[in-house]
């Protein structure tokens, strides 16, 4: 049998990024992935129809750089079918606004020429901050320790940085680092469309509210993002969120990665409080002195490490992750491109018309229920790319606010969120609701049978403050390393979080090549 | 005549301040616009033979390092200590509080033996999070964008208490500090009851709800006081919450300070950039070296300092400090004592908080109320009868019931509260206590319901907010109330904070009072007194 040095499980974004950082450190690195085709929330389901094969994920905005340009993607089949996505905040009554360039660099449609001035200002405020946290994302977290070994030289750049931004500036910072996206929102505009969708994408794919605290970090985190060069930009890839995930596959495969699918890693072996393999749910072992599992660290610690390996307080800690998913996919295929009153279908469109609606919408979630109005993001895929003339339409939609764990049990729940879902769209797009030819709607449980994410979010736990940086995914495990030797962790449930980013693989691949001891 | 310094709002803080310059030797005066002294600290005959304390209404956070500097026991002051109180469910059951840790804890066991367990490690990491705060409470806080040299020893002695803390310690700090209280009792507890009963404290006042991330510091607010040297306990003050600034007063005037009432504050005078004395409502003005303004940030720039006197980027930033109001109160007098059929006959829970609350989804709910800007059907309430201990606030055999209610929005559908809606909002809560002690409504004698509008009108609270100012990261430390003034100095020199809008916030503290006072008499380099800090053992 091969020897590998290193076996990593999981062959989504991060597993692959961290595969393919592993193989060009000069290690021999198998890759398990449980599904038939690798890509984690890249991919579809297995369904034979369109709407059931959409990914979980349908915008690229989180790419790292490094995992771009070190995979070589664009040799392997990735290119982009729109890049800097404009974006259109949906009015029911047709009176759009339109969010063009990367986080809304300019605005059009009706709108004062006062939240014209004061959304310029606040932007080039948010961009300025975002961009002080960039570096972080491509950094093992600090610990907090005296003589912890921090790469202090980075550190003390960083903050160098953020105190250039100039005695004014920096104070800002300081106040706004822990306040909630709808006051500061509602301090500088008026216009609740542009509020409205601000204060969406800020909670976008979190647990929180626009009220909530600490949410407007979580909005600069999203900032902080890139896609084809781009800060803040959103992009789509040629045919399909799936087309990344094989670019990713064929690159490691290239330099050398082993890939084996439909192989689900049932336990990791552990000896002497050593990680020495896994065995497969078909009861083949595998052996390496390096295991990396990009599988959640919920999932990781407490079901293919267990309890029995780990201190008490370890496994406290690993239990208190919070891991709420609030967003539900939709996928539905058409008949015919809908209209949402005019709006342009090649722009994402997004349903959340105040800073209420979306605070209301995630009431309901925090209680088990369904809420009425739900906010969302929608894309139509086939608006970007010719498809044959017999093929239908598709849209995908991130759906917010979904509860992880209804009050009245998963089928009631996911068959009231798509009426309630429904309703919403038809009042955009009317008529949307007659060229529905199949649909599908992912609950946060549905996501975490699928995808195998706690709890159903998508960042494998909330990114919310207190699981940021090294905190993340909690303080004894935020340097990708775990208390057994050889086992690390690469998911997005460690720093910087996902959202089809491979950072966290990377740099756990980064971390592991520096010889730190596991 | 002229006077060293003139303090507007004889309010507690504005007292605490004025004590602590007398004493250094300054010529002090007090101007109160009411009639009364003690600003939201007040004992008031509201009907006929009966003391209300009819806003804030129980004692534990007041510094005691202040008490014994400005030796207020000898002036009066003394502070009862209670027994826990009780949680009512809606199953006509019940969960008995009690101040002594083990008892708390067998009570606890009765509903989950695992929460029994878990409450000592949760006790344990509150005071360890108590601990660390406490001390800041009475310091100013470090300016982290300037490089003066006292604010860098200040940041380095800050450094250094954090170092004094393992590793694990430290980010359990941070986590406690961003996280939601709801979120941090899930991490303990589980039975619904007892993580209603300890979310109280997160939510008293604040415009959050338990599951706001930020609500666990909210808590810490709260619990860092103490009777005694009890961390965390609460207390009466005899004769009612009035007694606090009636010894305050009492102190003030032994040390040769003024408080002058129904002076109403019109303009800070205001000269070549420095305040110079006081304008009233009358017309009279008081010539002072240095003012201090005991009024909230938002009542003090907004309202009476001539706009023109300021730098823009400030003004602009006083009116975005938030004091959004979020709690209502009823003071209600009782011909005789209630019954509550959950409780034992004799129960010594009723000399302590009653709640009706026993879930943290409930009290979430009434926050979404608040949010949408109405006051909830369901509200939480922090019920007690001080005269259970104090029988001195009503004729004998009658009581005083003290009910905080929360949550009550500083508007209703973005429109002033009116007459109609108050009524209704006091109807809700007494219908609440009703429903668990029959006969409730026929012993009710008076009530007197105070809203957000009330609580502007009579104390002078912007938007009624009980804290002069949320409490949330953005506008605590060095963020309160406005990022570089956080040291109880102005844009205007010689015009001072000392109210509640200052670090480290509302409740009957005195700390923001002090901490001026300390700051003037730094600047003035006169010899004082001042305690540090005590350490929480």
């Amino acid at each position: 049998m091969q020897s590998f040095d290193a076996i990593v499980i999981g062959g989504g974004t991060n597993g692959m990024a961290c595969a393919a950082r592993l193989t060009k450190g000069g290690k021999r690195v198998l890759v398990l992935d449980a599904a038939d085709r690798p890509g984690g929330a890249a991919v579809g389901g297995d369904g034979a129809s369109g709407a059931s094969q959409m990914p979980l994920a349908h915008l690229l905005m989180m790419l790292d750089p490094r995992v771009h340009a070190g995979m070589d993607l664009d040799q392997y089949g990735f290119s982009y079918a729109a890049t800097d996505l404009a974006t259109t905040a949906l009015s029911a009554t047709g009176d759009h606004l339109v969010l063009e360039g990367p986080a809304g660099a300019s605005l059009s449609g009706s709108l004062s020429d006062a939240d014209r001035a004061a959304w310029a200002t606040l932007r080039k405020r948010l961009l300025i901050y975002a961009e002080a946290l960039v570096p972080f994302r491509a950094l093992t977290p600090p610990r907090i320790a005296r003589k912890a070994g921090n790469d202090m030289l980075g550190l003390a750049k960083i903050g160098l940085g953020l105190r250039r931004l100039g005695r004014d500036e920096f104070r800002e910072f300081l106040r706004l680092f822990l306040i909630n996206v709808a006051d500061v929102l509602e301090d500088d505009l008026t216009d609740d469309r542009l509020k409205g969708v601000l204060a969406f994408d800020a909670v976008l794919g979190s647990w929180l509210g626009p009220r909530s605290p600490n949410s407007l970090l979580v909005y600069l985190n999203r900032l902080a993002g890139e896609a084809a060069g781009t800060r803040a930009a959103l992009a789509l890839p040629k045919g399909g969120m799936g087309t990344v995930a094989d670019a990713m596959a064929r690159s490691a495969a290239a330099s050398g990665v082993t890939l084996q699918s439909g192989a689900r890693v049932e336990r990791i072996l552990i000896e002497d409080d050593r990680a020495t393999g896994v065995v497969l749910t078909s009861g083949e072992t595998y052996r390496a002195p390096t295991i990396v599992s990009a599988a959640g660290p919920k999932q990781t610690l407490l079901d293919l490490v267990g309890a029995l390996h780990l201190d008490t307080g370890f496994v406290r800690r690993t239990r208190n992750i919070r891991s709420r998913g609030g967003a539900a996919k939709l996928h539905l295929a058409l008949t015919a491109r809908p209209d949402f009153r005019g709006a342009n279908p090649a722009t994402r469109l997004v349903i959340a018309p105040d800073i209420n609606m979306v605070e209301t919408a995630f009431n309901a979630t925090k209680y088990g229920e369904v809420p009425e109005r739900p906010v969302m993001e929608i894309v139509i895929p086939t608006a970007h790319e010719a498809a044959g003339a017999s093929d239908p339409h598709l849209l995908s939609a991130i759906v917010q606010f979904a509860p992880h764990d209804p009050r009245d049990g998963l089928d009631k729940a996911r068959k009231q969120m798509l009426a309630n879902t429904l309703n919403v769209l038809e009042d955009h797009a009317p008529g949307i609701g007659g060229l529905i030819s199949e649909s599908e709607l992912l609950m946060p449980q549905d996501i975490e049978a699928r995808y195998g994410m706690a709890g159903g979010n998508w960042h494998h736990g909330e990114l919310s403050v207190e699981q940021m940086l090294f905190l993340r995914p909690f303080a004894d495990a935020a340097q990708y390393s775990t208390p057994i030797a050889g086992l690390w962790l690469a998911s997005a449930g460690s720093h910087p979080g996902g959202g089809i980013s491979g950072a966290a693989g990377w740099n756990a691949a980064e971390r592991i090549l520096s010889g730190v001891a596991a | 005549m002229s006077y060293d310094a003139a303090i507007i709002g004889a309010g507690h803080n504005g007292l605490v301040a004025a004590c602590y310059l007398a004493r250094a030797g300054l010529k002090v005066v007090v101007v109160e616009k009411n009639d009364w002294i003690g600003g939201a600290a007040v004992s008031r005959e509201l009907h006929p033979g009966f003391t209300y304390s009819n806003c804030s209404y129980v004692c534990s956070l007041f510094r005691p390092e202040i008490m014994r500097d400005l030796e207020l026991p000898k002036y009066g002051l003394q502070v009862l200590p209670y027994e826990g109180g009780a949680v009512f469910t809606r199953d006509g059951g019940y969960l008995a509080i009690f101040r002594d840790h083990d008892a708390n804890r067998r009570e606890f066991a009765r509903y989950s033996p695992r929460d029994a367990e878990a409450y000592d490690r949760y006790s344990r990491d509150i005071m360890r999070h108590c601990r660390f705060i406490r001390p800041l409470l009475m310091r100013t806080p470090p300016d982290p964008a300037t490089f003066r040299p006292r604010d860098l020893a200040e940041l380095a002695w800050l450094g250094r208490k954090v170092g004094e803390m393992s590793e694990s310690q430290i980010c359990d700090m941070i986590r406690f500090w961003t996280m939601s209280i709801s979120d941090f009792l899930d991490e303990y507890f589980e039975s619904p009851v007892i993580k209603a009963y300890l979310a109280v404290s997160a939510i008293i006042g604040t415009a959050l709800g338990p599951m706001s991330p930020g609500s666990a510091y909210v808590l810490l607010h709260h619990y860092m006081g103490d009777v005694d040297g009890n961390v965390g306990a609460w207390g009466f003050a005899r004769g009612g919450m009035g007694a606090i600034t009636q010894a305050l007063t009492a102190s003030l005037r032994a040390s040769g300070g003024e408080v002058r009432t129904g002076k109403g504050v019109d303009t800070v005078l205001v000269s070549n950039g420095r305040a110079v004395g006081l304008r009233l409502d009358d017309g009279e003005e008081i010539a002072a070296k240095r003012v201090l303004s005991n009024m909230d940030v938002k009542r003090t720039f907004l309202k009476h300092v001539d706009r023109d006197e300021l730098p823009p980027a400030f003004t602009r930033r006083v009116e975005r400090f938030k004091t959004r109001g979020s709690s209502g109160k009823l003071n209600i007098a009782l011909d005789s004592a209630p019954h509550f059929p959950a409780l034992p006959e004799g129960s010594p829970m009723l000399k302590g908080d009653l709640h009706f609350t026993d879930s943290v989804e409930r009290m979430e709910r009434a926050y979404d109320d608040w949010k949408a800007g109405r006051f909830s059907r369901d509200p939480f309430q922090d019920t007690m009868m001080p005269t259970m201990i104090d029988p001195t606030m009503a004729p004998p055999g009658k009581h005083f019931m003290s009910c905080f209610i929360q949550y009550a929005p500083p508007k209703i559908d973005g429109r002033d509260w009116t007459d109609a809606d108050r009524d209704a909002f006091g109807q809700t809560v007494i219908d609440q206590i009703a429903e668990y002690s029959p006969g409730f409504k026929d012993r009710v004698l008076h009530a007197e319901i105070r809203t957000p509008r009330e609580l502007e009108a009579e104390v002078g609270l912007t938007e009624g907010n009980i804290f002069q100012g949320e409490l949330t990261f953005d506008q605590l430390l060095f963020n309160r109330p406005v990022p570089g003034y956080a040291q109880y100095k102005t844009p205007i020199r010689d015009l001072w904070l000392c109210g509640s809008s200052a670090h480290p916030g509302g409740g009957v503290m005195g700390a923001p009072g002090r901490n001026a006072a300390a700051e003037i008499l730094r600047d003035t380099r006169a010899p004082t007194e001042m305690r540090e800090a005590y350490a929480v053992v």
